[in-house]
């Protein structure tokens, strides 16, 4: 990344003769502001954190309060003409049991061998996926014919919930992890290849006139104008398939699984532990997380050109 | 002194289908036109004339219909490393830098390497962003993206360079100054310039004739030697031979602008 000192591009606004008073650039208006509001202002930059953080804290509070109430009085709390009943522990478990059942669940090992199975389905799922939907899509989006042709097909499964063709996959591939790795991919394929075709047929008309006037290629036109311009499209595909991705594992192992993170879940909710089937969602929407934001400092990575937010 | 002719169309004419009637439509007729070695030429014209229609056609962007379009004797059929267009948004690719935008014509020309790096560099620093090289677009203000747009153009060295209503998109201050870096910048490289405007007064300024189209389907009306003495001055704008130029080209265009108005209301 090459990033010029604000105060060139300052310079360069002189430079580019603009000598009626322009409106003062961000820089300058930092300069401008008084002492104080500098601090007010590095409050601010965190400010996104700070509430964030706090609402989850608070969120978290209030739910382990309804926790401790049930302990109390476990026959309701009068409060004026209301009687507020806690829900039991299995309804709703509180934090600190969803984490003693974590604890539990980590000190026996089953953990261990859970997430390796649905890890080993997510990975090989999501990444099979990502690199066939890309040069899939980059192939569709660039030649027509070929788009007409497999069309109907792209359109007929994205239309399709692909978890219904979970009961063949198990026909087909069994109940071990080949079943739930076909159905990662199937789920998160579709949005990878059809946002990396739209991608490059989203052409900017005024950079092909360029590459054209200056007498480019089919080839070199793909290759400087349709790839770099697909790259903000392909990793939105990336990252709505991840979500794609997380519900084929669990729905897949919630079906038919004998390990998995989902599979536990399924034998918890059967008998009744909700601490349990909590602790997988956690789990879960952590991996989710995760990827979530490895993929977005991918993104800060591949898009380094693009105009900083204010 | 004669001059050797650098382009020179003759009987030009060019069709284009409209998109949303499916007609044809013909923007020019019988364009007869030449340019010399190292002259500046503007077109100005009533809007719709066809003088874009016109550059895209020298440039090899779009085929003409009949005539002929020839460039040091050969007849233009494609887009060539003989000629470089300054497109009227500045049209730089956002994901490189000021320099990979610059070598971006070289590249498609099979030109890059090491000597292309050093003339990209000198066209930094030639059309005034010294220290931006490594730059991105989205860093930079209108009028310094226009900069990179023409070294671009200038950077495959082109025998004849096509300018498209550059500063068209400007505010009037940066247009101003823009319009004198161009001819500080056209000084220092003396290439045949073909300047495609609706602004009059920047036609009379930057050029030595000013070629007048007439409604469409455009041609050639009025062809004015511009006699000022150069290098020129912004002052200019405000000498008495100056407005005389400007008028002589407003009266020819308001012309053809009335009888198209008329020619409406027949209609």
């Amino acid at each position: 990344m090459s990033q010029q000192p604000p105060g060139n591009i300052d310079s360069g606004v002189v430079l580019d003769g603009s000598y009626l008073a322009a409106s003062p650039t961000p820089a300058e208006a930092v300069a401008l502001a008084p002492r104080g509001a500098a601090r007010a202002s590095a409050i601010r930059g965190h400010e996104p954190v700070i509430i964030g953080t706090v609402t989850v804290l608070l969120f978290f509070v209030v739910w382990q309060g309804i926790g401790l109430l049930r302990d109390r009085s476990p026959d309701g709390l009068a409060l004026g003409p209301f009687l507020f009943v806690p829900p039991s522990q299995l309804f709703l478990p509180a934090p600190l049991d969803i984490a003693k059942a974590f604890q539990a669940y980590v000190q026996d090992g089953r953990i261990w061998k859970d997430v390796a199975v649905s890890g080993q389905e997510l990975a090989i799922g999501y990444v099979a996926a990502a690199i066939l939907g890309i040069i899939l899509g980059l192939l569709v989006g660039w030649y027509a014919r070929l788009r007409y042709a497999l069309d109907p097909f792209i359109t007929f499964l994205y239309a399709t919930p692909r978890i219904v063709l979970l009961p063949l996959f198990i026909i087909w591939f069994g109940i071990g992890v080949e079943s739930k790795i076909a159905v990662v991919f199937l789920g998160a394929i579709f949005a990878i290849l059809i946002n990396t075709t739209a991608g490059v047929r989203n052409l900017d008309a005024n950079l092909v006139k360029v590459a054209r006037s200056f007498g480019a290629s089919d080839f070199q036109l793909f290759r400087t104008i349709a790839l770099p311009g697909s790259v903000p499209f392909i990793l939105t595909g990336l990252r709505l398939g991840i979500g794609h991705a997380l519900t084929g594992v669990v729905v897949g192992e919630l079906v038919a699984a004998q390990f998995g993170v989902g599979q536990m879940m399924a034998v918890a909710g059967a008998t009744f532990q909700s601490s349990k089937v909590f602790a997988g969602l956690f789990l879960i929407a952590g991996a989710g997380m995760l990827m979530t934001f490895t993929l977005q400092r991918l993104e800060q990575r591949f898009q380094a050109w693009r105009p900083k937010p204010n | 002194m004669s001059v050797a002719v650098k382009l020179e169309a003759r009987r030009v004419a060019i069709k284009y289908r409209r998109q949303s009637t499916g007609l044809d439509l013909v923007a020019v007729d019988g364009v007869d036109l030449r340019i010399d070695d190292g002259e500046f030429v503007s077109i100005v014209g009533p809007s719709g004339c066809g003088k874009t229609t016109f550059l895209n056609a020298v440039d090899g962007l779009i085929a003409i219909e009949s005539g002929a379009l020839v460039l040091d004797g050969r007849e233009i059929a494609a887009p060539g490393p003989d000629r470089a267009m300054v497109f009227q948004q500045p049209s730089l690719l956002p994901w490189r830098t000021v320099t990979g935008n610059v070598l971006y014509g070289l590249e498609m020309q099979h030109r890059g390497g090491e000597e292309s790096r050093k003339t990209a560099a000198r066209l930094i620093d030639l059309v005034g962003l010294e220290g931006f090289a490594d730059s991105w677009p989205s860093e930079l203000s209108g009028g310094m993206q226009q900069r990179v747009n023409l070294a671009r153009a200038l950077a495959t060295d082109p025998e004849l360079l096509l300018l498209d209503e550059p500063f068209a998109a400007l505010d009037a201050q940066t247009r101003e100054t823009m319009q004198q870096e161009l001819l500080r910048i056209w000084g220092a490289t003396r290439k045949t310039a073909l300047f495609i405007t609706h602004d009059i007064t920047e036609a009379v300024y930057l050029a030595d004739r000013v070629i007048v189209f007439t409604a469409r389907p455009g041609r050639v009306k009025l062809d004015v030697r511009i006699d000022l003495p150069r290098p020129r001055d912004l002052r200019l704008k405000r000498e008495a031979r100056f407005i005389e130029y400007e008028r002589t080209i407003w009266e020819s265009i308001r012309e053809e602008v009335l009888r198209t108005e008329s020619r409406a209301q027949v209609a």
